[in-house]
């Protein structure tokens, strides 16, 4: 099929990843002393006859002179100083580098462990930074270095190699140039003394030359080397849609728990699947009974697994109740998990019989899976026992006592009601007894408790009484039975405590979480999301925090707890890097551990919205399991919430936008409506009055006169109102408060619009003992014409108009009622929003949609409110106003005597 | 009464209002010139010695305020001022400073020339006040301090009889909030607008005049009050 034919997309992804990036040339020997560095600077001197730029960041001559003298001629950066524990130390110059940027970079000994201060701990975690930044670059390598291998070799050699490399950084090598001197040759020139031994071999340097572990060493070198060729070669098959046998993209599983030899069954599926080219997956099983375990041994467990990622597997935890071997085969069908790679299981010794065994159940399932057990060597067996997974709580001498009282009460209330029971129920009394120390101070005191009660049984309630002798054989089968019991029963219970204490830890993490997810949920703003979060992290952690966001190019810190605006530039340094790579960085991190903050890329799937720093105050104390992931789950919810506050500012903006972009379309077609169709009118009036004097009679003439001047009419009230919008929208319309009669300011707005209302009777009903009210007469006015016009507008001639006001709960209650069609109940409110109008039947009626926004906006600046309402019996409208009664002023008493005409008193 | 001849200034810098007062006013019979600019209107001013001035107060070289104040300084020449709406601070500084009445634009011509009749008409200045005044139903003798409407005799408080008399004595003619106060409390009280409201509501009372609709006293909102002149 054609389909097959295609690239496969994963390798052109591969290859698209490599482009840009510098290519990483290793060359890899078997044992020190080869020739590698040689090798190495013998093609850099190659590449520079090219014409290539090269520059050498660090190369170990070793003493040596052919060495020394190939570094001639070439560009050797100077190494930086950096001062640790006293002594100086030179460490290749990354920064340096980087600046220079070459074509290609020297980088002596992949393996090399920086000093602490400087930005990495591992030299190969500098070269992928230049490889990233596009530099090209040349390193050596030993095979005992590689990761996969160090067990191998230790194995062989006798000698732990700590120094390690993870064999992707090998996988990431274009080029691998194999450096190989037969083992003969190399003991010779160890004899000429022509070898560097490293230091960590100085002790077993006689064993560690021997010619079979050369030879061995040799062998796995070559077999690393060939297996790269091969891989090579299978991502040019598949970049380059070769059809073939593939292999099945199915998995292998590796199962690790708190063993020590948990890291020993990663390696080993590390290099099945590398020799099967298979993806890998590392897995843990998390039950209650493992979150007892110490802290020790849950590290153990986290270290395999980092191993695993290291080695470019995948780390998974799972979490299970109890049926751990279940767990791991469903998840197993899930992934298309073709192999599982588990340790052998141990020999059952006495407390597993409360345990299951997931690697035998594993075994005895006819699940569809290949199962490889990994045997351990009698060492490693006999290394074991700190597996067994029963942490031996701490002896604790205060809860023996217990157990004593316990059994005694026991006993006691026996002896009370013994005679009148059958002795079935004195066992019962006693198992009771064993359950409350078992629940109450854990296994140990009470399998004593259960000893004592088999005593204390024996010698009260058995024949011979007062006796360890048992007389009958039925009682001797109680005993027996109780004892055992007691012991399962203590046993359980025991352990029931052991996972409620574990489940409370694990509900207190998921209580943190909560509780932050509900805090953020309550913030309004993106700063209450900031706070709330650094506020939740420092709380939680007990540490100090902050966020650091991206702001005008760089990153600034956008909120602390507690508040800190000042960062170190080793801490700045961190960040940055953290920011740039996206990667954890600072603090007891593989990227400037000296840092005292620790950085975290807040990532979500836009990318990195920014960066969580923690910072403890012991800095020597290393962040336990619990703790660090429980940071990170933080720092997952963190990225969430700001990338949520962002975006609740991003619509916020858009929607703000959106309603301006309406209103200014709703402004224009009402303008361009509104002011033409009265200037239709007057210049059409005009136009025949001037070309047609004569052919007019004086009554047409009259009347194109009137619609004229109706139409200017109407035409000044709208631009009066786009006037007093526009004063609105800027906040500058300030009532001129004075005293005012509302009928004089009544019957002015009716005045105002006679032409409007000759074909409405309007009524005024202002009752006399109205009092004065403290307003703006002309704005007021305005708001009356406004709401008299559209009462005039909206309702059939004929019909009545009525003005009325009053006085309700203290306000002034001014009304406007029509007999119109009415307003519908829902659309009541939105008649005040601006150019909203009422759809009509009759779409003639010319409005602007300005009216009645300006007189709530009018109304508001009077403190006062306005609504729509359904007119008398349901008819009509009625638009209400209120306004607030200020003190009403008074007269001078002595004024109010009356003087009569004539009086003469003047 | 006769406007025959008597000679009116125009200062608006609008060509179009200007074409229609003119032929508005000199269909009146009123003799009309024309001045475009602060400066030249009161130039025209002095030389022409116009009976009455209308002002338009947006003017483009100067500020209509100073106009005003640079005419009061050596003319009682009336004048009109032109003002918009939103303006009432504007049309109340004008009157302090000197004139007489405004207009508020857009305005009927009708208006305009209610205003300048009233204005003419209490001139020419030391003719003495009249003694009896007549408007509507409403007629007052001044020294006989008798009020009555259609006949009836009112009593009125020594205040309202004041107010009555100031307000009739300028019939058609502006009379801001601030003047009465003045005149009447003194310069201490000009701040309390509200005891004139009240007078004038319970004047109004006693003369039977509706406040919506009202045949005696005028509100000018924000301003003043103003007599409904007599025939208007």
């Amino acid at each position: 099929m054609t389909e097959d034919q295609r690239p496969a997309p994963d390798a052109l992804l591969e290859a698209a990843r490599k482009e840009g990036r510098g290519r990483l040339k290793i060359f890899l020997g078997a044992f020190p002393g080869v020739g590698k560095t040689y090798a190495m600077l013998q093609s850099a001197h190659a590449r520079r006859k090219e014409g290539v730029d090269v520059v050498v960041g660090v190369a170990e001559s070793h003493g040596r002179a052919e060495t020394e003298a190939l570094l001639r001629g070439l560009d050797v950066l100077p190494r930086k100083k950096i001062a640790y524990r006293g002594r100086v130390f030179g460490e290749m110059d990354i920064d340096a580098i980087l600046w220079r940027k070459p074509k290609l970079a020297i980088v002596d000994e992949l393996a090399h462990s920086n000093v602490s201060g400087s930005r990495h701990e591992k030299r190969w975690q500098d070269v992928e930074e230049l490889l990233a930044a596009g530099i090209d670059v040349y390193s050596t390598l030993n095979i005992q270095h590689l990761e996969s291998l160090n067990d191998v070799v230790a194995r062989i050699s006798k000698v732990q190699v700590r120094e390690t490399v993870p064999d992707s950084v090998l996988e990431l090598a274009e080029e691998i140039e194999l450096v190989d001197l037969p083992s003969d040759d190399l003991i010779q020139r160890l004899r000429e003394g022509k070898v560097y031994v490293p230091e960590q071999v100085g002790q077993a340097v006689r064993h560690f030359f021997s010619k079979g572990n050369l030879t061995a060493l040799r062998e796995l070198a070559l077999r690393a080397a060939a297996e790269r060729v091969d891989a090579q070669m299978l991502d040019y098959m598949r970049a380059h849609a070769v059809p073939g046998p593939w292999p099945a993209q199915d998995r292998i599983m590796v199962c690790v728990n708190e063993s020590p030899l948990s890291k020993k069954l990663v390696r080993t599926a590390r290099r099945m699947a590398e020799r099967q080219r298979v993806p890998w997956i590392a897995v843990t099983v998390e039950t209650p009974r493992h979150q007892a375990l110490g802290d020790a041994a849950r590290a153990r467990t986290e270290e395999a697994l980092r191993l695993a990622e290291s080695l470019g597997g995948e780390a998974v935890t799972l979490h299970a109740e109890s049926r751990v071997a279940e767990e791991l085969q469903a998840f197993a069908r899930k992934r298309n998990v073709s192999r599982l790679v588990i340790g052998q299981p141990r020999r059952r010794r006495w407390t597993g019989w409360f345990q299951e065994n997931a690697a035998r159940r594993l075994l005895d399932s006819d699940a569809p899976f290949e199962v490889t057990l990994v045997p351990l060597t009698e060492k490693e067996a006999q290394a074991a026992p700190i597996q067994q997974p029963l942490q031996p709580e701490a002896f604790q001498w205060e809860d023996y006592p217990w157990a004593v009282v316990a059994v005694g009460c026991a006993t006691l209330i026996n002896l009370a009601v013994w005679q009148m029971l059958p002795l079935p129920n004195v066992a019962l009394v006693f198992i009771t007894a064993v359950l409350v120390v078992a629940i109450r101070k854990g296994l140990w005191p009470s399998i004593f408790a259960s000893l004592l009660g088999f005593i204390s049984y024996n010698f009260f309630f058995t024949e011979p009484y007062h006796s360890l002798a048992v007389f009958y054989r039925h009682d001797l089968f109680t005993i027996v039975f109780f004892l055992g019991s007691a012991v399962i029963v203590g046993n359980l219970a025991a352990r029931l405590k052991r996972q409620v204490v574990a489940m409370r830890t694990t509900v207190k993490r998921t209580e943190a979480l909560y509780d932050f997810s509900r805090k953020i949920a309550a913030a309004a703003t993106p700063d209450d999301v900031l706070w709330a979060a650094v506020h939740h992290v420092a709380s939680t952690l007990q540490c100090r925090s902050l966020v650091l966001l991206p702001d005008k190019g760089g990153l600034g810190i956008a909120a602390g707890f507690p508040p800190e605006d000042q960062l170190s530039r080793t801490d700045w340094g961190a960040a940055e890097w953290a920011w740039d790579k996206g990667q954890i960085a600072g603090w007891r991190s593989d990227t400037l551990p000296s840092a005292e903050w620790l950085f975290l890329p807040l990532k979500t799937r836009a990318g990195i919205v920014g960066l969580l720093g923690v910072s403890f105050a012991n800095v020597q104390q290393p962040l336990g399991t619990e703790q660090s992931r429980l940071l990170h789950a933080l720092a997952d919810q963190v990225a969430v919430a700001v990338e949520r506050s962002k975006l609740a500012v991003d619509i916020e903006e858009a929607r703000v936008l959106g309603e301006t972009e309406e209103l200014r379309a709703a402004l224009l077609s009402s303008v361009s409506h509104d002011l033409r169709t009265p200037l239709v009118s007057i210049i059409g009036s005009a136009t025949s009055l001037s070309a047609y004097p004569g052919a007019l009679s004086a009554e047409d003439q009259q009347q194109l006169v009137q619609t004229i001047l109706e139409e200017s009419e109407r035409l000044n009230r709208f631009v009066q109102n786009l006037l007093d919008m526009t004063r609105l929208g800027y906040g500058a319309l300030q009532p001129r408060r004075d005293w005012v009669d509302l009928r004089e300011i009544s019957g002015r707005a009716v005045r105002q619009l006679q032409r409007e209302l000759k074909d409405h009777p309007v009524t005024l009903e202002l009752t006399d003992d109205l009092p004065m009210v403290y307003l703006d007469p002309v704005l007021i006015e305005q708001v009356l014409v406004n709401l008299i016009d559209n009462a005039a507008k909206y309702s059939r001639p004929g019909t009545a108009i009525a003005v009325k006001a009053g006085m309700a709960d203290d306000q002034v209650v001014l009304q406007v009622a029509d007999q119109g069609p009415g307003i519908p109940e829902d659309a009541r409110e939105a008649v005040f929003d601006l150019f909203y109008r009422v759809r009509e039947r009759d779409s003639q009626i010319a409005g602007t949609g300005l009216g009645l926004a300006i007189c709530r906006g009018i109304i508001g600046a009077h403190g006062g409110t306005i609504r729509a309402r359904a007119g008398k019996e349901g008819r009509g409208t009625a638009m209400e106003i209120r306004l607030p009664l200020a003190d009403p002023p008074r007269t001078h008493e002595a004024d109010q005597k009356a003087i009569t005409a004539g009086a003469g008193d003047g | 009464m006769d406007s025959q001849g008597q000679t009116i200034l125009l200062v608006e810098d609008e060509p179009q209002i200007r074409k229609f007062l003119r032929i508005s006013l000199q269909a009146q019979g009123y003799r009309l010139i024309e001045a475009d600019t602060g400066r030249s209107g009161i130039e025209r001013c002095a030389a022409e010695q116009p009976a009455l001035m209308i002002l338009d107060l947006g003017l483009p070289d100067m500020d209509g305020q100073d106009v005003i104040r640079a005419v009061r300084e050596w003319s009682g020449v009336p004048i009109i001022v032109l003002s918009v709406r939103s303006g009432e601070g504007e049309k109340v500084l004008a009157l302090d400073n000197g004139a007489n009445d405004y207009v508020t634009k857009p305005f009927g011509t009708a208006e305009l020339l209610a205003r300048i009749r009233a204005l003419l008409r209490q001139h020419p200045e030391g003719e003495p006040a009249a003694s009896e005044i007549q408007v509507g139903g409403l007629h007052i003798d001044i020294p006989a301090r008798r009020v009555t409407v259609d006949g009836q005799e009112i009593k009125l408080t020594r205040k309202e009889f004041e107010i009555l008399k100031m307000l009739a004595q300028n019939a058609g003619r502006i009379i801001t909030h601030q003047h009465m106060l003045r005149e009447l409390w003194g310069p201490a009280q000009t701040g309390e607008t509200h005891y004139l409201r009240i007078y004038i509501r319970q004047l109004r009372h006693k003369l039977g005049d509706d406040p919506a609709n009202p045949k005696y006293i005028e509100n000018e909102p924000g301003v003043g009050y103003r007599m409904v002149p007599s025939g208007a």
